[in-house]
């Protein structure tokens, strides 16, 4: 039947190539996206992980757009389906519905300070937005990063810290810093001024706790840095991706269907209203 | 619609049965009212006789009976609780069934019954539900092809309403009384003594098919106009009634309108609104495995956003309490969905209001929240 051809609820089976364990409860995992014709997609943009037997989680996508053929995921075992996702082995089988949503207008930064700012796991769905600006760097006028974790051994991607450090600005800070740790201590906001150039020709983009985007925002407008020019990736509880289900609504949005990603001003005043 | 009276029709009681044979043997399932455990719901038919034939309901906020009417209508009640929805959105659908294989599971889809339905008797309320659904489940980016499937080729021999319920407003939302559109045919029931009539509008090429099969003569001018009082006097009848488009804009004003607390005091959170909802789209989905574990099936299934774990993220729900997720039903249905789909999500069927075991009033909380732009009977 035609209308079964492009079922959202399709599941593709996809093949473990690589797992990387990032701190004690994170791993990065990597699909094989070939059989699928590689697996175009904006960096945002996530996809539905299956865990057959156990269940769906969003994830975002955090490798290349330019490699799309190599699928990654970095991924926090919470609960039932990301800690069966963490089991997963090299040759190992995971399932795919996606990409979903709409990513981040990197056009939008062409010829502007490009300021992105993540909190913890919000690294990831970042990622794809850091490589694409370290491989086509002139496209920016800058590329700053603020990453904030808890500790020093939150640090998502350690190594590649390392070598983006070179390519961008990048200030890493940590709620608890540690001995060996030459790094700043406090939240991601206390670095934005600093990192401000031009606020009224900055494009923001963040991902990470709610209450950290917030204060961030805050900042930022205070700053000067128009809220239309700020994005961010919200997250809800999803079931479909695809604005059939009904549970990632916030408000006047589907979350799945009309972000994740969003400017401020059309998500800020709803993010401020208590169990909206 | 056929606002030209001149081109109805007489269907007299007696061939009813003919008509719905005459659908049967055209290759549809027949889902219409009958009397079931109590209450007039919709479900699968076998014939004319399975119609509440003398039955009305008695509908006020947390009480429904079914009673005997004086007269032998076949269509004298007003909606009942169940709703149309669960014909098209199966209340549980198996999406796939995963097998262990060499190279990781094997996954079959299946693709259900899809025979095409005709509803009997679904009224203007039930009609504008499907097209709400239809918009949310069949023309997004992404349409549910079960859905669909199922969805395609309905046929709809509609009732126009002559017997609102004390639960009824759907005059409030334009959905009613008469069905104006999204039907083969329309039945308009004239019953009393002597008489037993149903006027037929016809609203499609099918639907004309069907009545020059069955040979209908053309309704008496009178008879027409008789037809259409009744469905007016129904409108007339309607105990509550408020101005629509100012609902939007006064509850989103108002999310933290202490009524809300009250609210959130007397919902129990039992889910019984949304499950007599015509317009309730929302499922999950979830995996079942049988006891040797080789096999897995994965279901869709209804679920409602009175759950806790509806909202459910790590780190808590995101509408923890009971005051929230009353906020978030009450704006959906009548605020935010015109912002995600493009009309209100509330088709006046009076169903939750019916249902609620505590008896909460939507239109008397809209009244309340909404203040002085949405007061009730103005
Ligand atoms: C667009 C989007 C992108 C995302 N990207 C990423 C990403 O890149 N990486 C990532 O790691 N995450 C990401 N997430 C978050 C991720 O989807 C959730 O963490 C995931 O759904 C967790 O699923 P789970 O089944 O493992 O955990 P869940 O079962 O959801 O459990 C999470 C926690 O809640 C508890 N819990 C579970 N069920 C209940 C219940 N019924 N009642 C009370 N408590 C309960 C569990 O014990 C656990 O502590 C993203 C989310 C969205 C919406
Ligand atoms: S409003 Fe009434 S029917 Fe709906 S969940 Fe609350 S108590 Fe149940
Ligand atoms: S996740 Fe199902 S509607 Fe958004």
């Amino acid at each position: 039947m035609l209308e079964f051809e492009r079922d959202p609820w399709r599941v593709e089976s996809l093949r473990v190539t690589r797992v990387t364990r990032e701190t004690e409860d994170t791993f990065t995992i990597e699909l094989d996206a070939k059989p699928r014709a590689g697996f175009v997609f904006q960096p945002g943009q996530f996809n539905m992980l299956y865990a057959f037997g156990v269940g769906e989680s969003a994830i975002s996508i955090a490798g290349s757009a330019d490699e799309p053929e190599r699928l990654v995921h970095t991924v926090r075992a919470v609960g039932a389906v990301t800690n069966a996702l963490a089991k997963a082995k090299q040759g190992e089988r995971i399932g795919v519905r996606g990409p979903f949503g709409h990513g981040f207008p990197i056009a939008e930064a062409r010829g502007k300070d490009l300021l992105l700012i993540a909190g913890g796991i919000g690294l990831a769905p970042l990622r794809p937005v850091i490589l694409y600006a370290i491989q086509h760097r002139p496209e920016f006028r800058s590329v700053t990063l603020i990453y904030g974790a808890r500790s020093p051994k939150d640090l998502l991607y350690p190594r590649e810290l390392l070598s983006w450090a070179s390519r961008l600005r990048l200030e890493t800070t940590v709620d608890r810093a540690e001995d060996d740790w030459f790094g700043h201590t406090g939240v991601v906001t206390k670095f934005i001024e600093g990192a401000l150039q031009n606020p009224e020709s900055t494009v923001a983009m963040m991902c990470g706790p709610e209450v950290m985007m917030r204060f961030a925002a805050r900042e930022l407008t205070t700053l000067g840095v128009p809220e239309k020019s700020i994005f961010v990736s919200t997250e809800r509880n999803m079931k479909c991706g695809v604005g059939l289900c009904g549970h990632c609504q916030l408000g006047p949005f589907l979350l799945c269907r009309d972000g994740p990603t969003f400017s401020y001003d059309r998500i800020g005043p709803l993010l401020s209203i208590r169990e909206l | 619609m056929s606002e030209d009276i001149s081109a109805e029709l007489v269907l007299p009681r007696e061939r009813c049965g003919e008509l719905l044979e005459l659908v049967v043997k055209k290759g549809y399932r027949l889902i219409g009212p009958k009397l079931e455990q109590g209450a007039i719901v919709f479900g699968p038919l076998r014939g004319v006789d399975d119609l509440p034939e003398g039955w009305t309901d008695e509908q006020s906020p947390g009480r429904y009976r079914a009673v005997r009417r004086s007269d032998a209508s076949l269509f004298g009640y007003a909606a009942g609780p169940r709703s149309l929805r669960r014909f098209f959105q199966l209340p549980d659908v198996e999406l796939v069934v995963l097998r262990r294989g060499q190279d990781g599971p094997r996954l079959d889809y299946g693709s259900g019954d899809t025979r095409p339905i005709a509803l009997i008797g679904a009224r203007g309320c039930d009609l504008r539900a499907l097209a709400i659904q239809d918009q949310v489940l069949a023309r997004g980016a992404y349409p549910d092809p079960r859905y669909v499937a199922r969805r395609a080729n309905t046929l709809v021999i509609a009732v126009q309403c002559t017997e609102p319920s004390g639960s009824c407003f759907c005059t409030s939302m334009g959905a009613g009384p008469r069905a104006e559109l999204g039907f083969d045919l329309a039945l308009t029931e004239v019953v009393d003594a002597e008489r037993h009539h149903f006027v037929v509008e016809v609203g499609s090429e099918r639907g004309r098919e069907l009545v020059a099969e069955l040979a209908l003569a053309l309704a008496a001018p009178r008879l027409s106009s008789e037809a259409r009082e009744r469905v007016a006097g129904a409108a007339a009848r309607m105990g509550r009634r408020f101005e629509e488009a100012a609902v939007h804009d006064a509850l989103l004003a108002n999310l933290e309108h202490p009524e809300w607390d009250r609210l959130g005091e007397r919902c129990l959170s039992c889910t019984n609104c949304t499950l007599v909802c015509p317009t309730c789209f929302c499922t999950t989905s979830e995996d079942r495995i049988d006891l040797t574990g080789d096999v897995v099936e994965r279901h869709v299934r209804h679920d409602s956003c009175f759950s806790e774990e509806f909202s459910h993220l790590h780190g808590g729900s995101a509408r923890a309490s009971i005051r929230s997720r009353y906020r978030q039903w009450l704006t959906h249905k009548f605020a935010t969905w015109y912002d995600q789909f493009g009309s209100s999500g509330c088709v006046g069927c009076g169903r939750c209001i019916t249902s609620c075991p505590v008896g909460i009033d939507v239109t008397q909380e809209i009244s309340v929240i909404g203040g002085e732009p949405c007061k009730l009977n103005p």
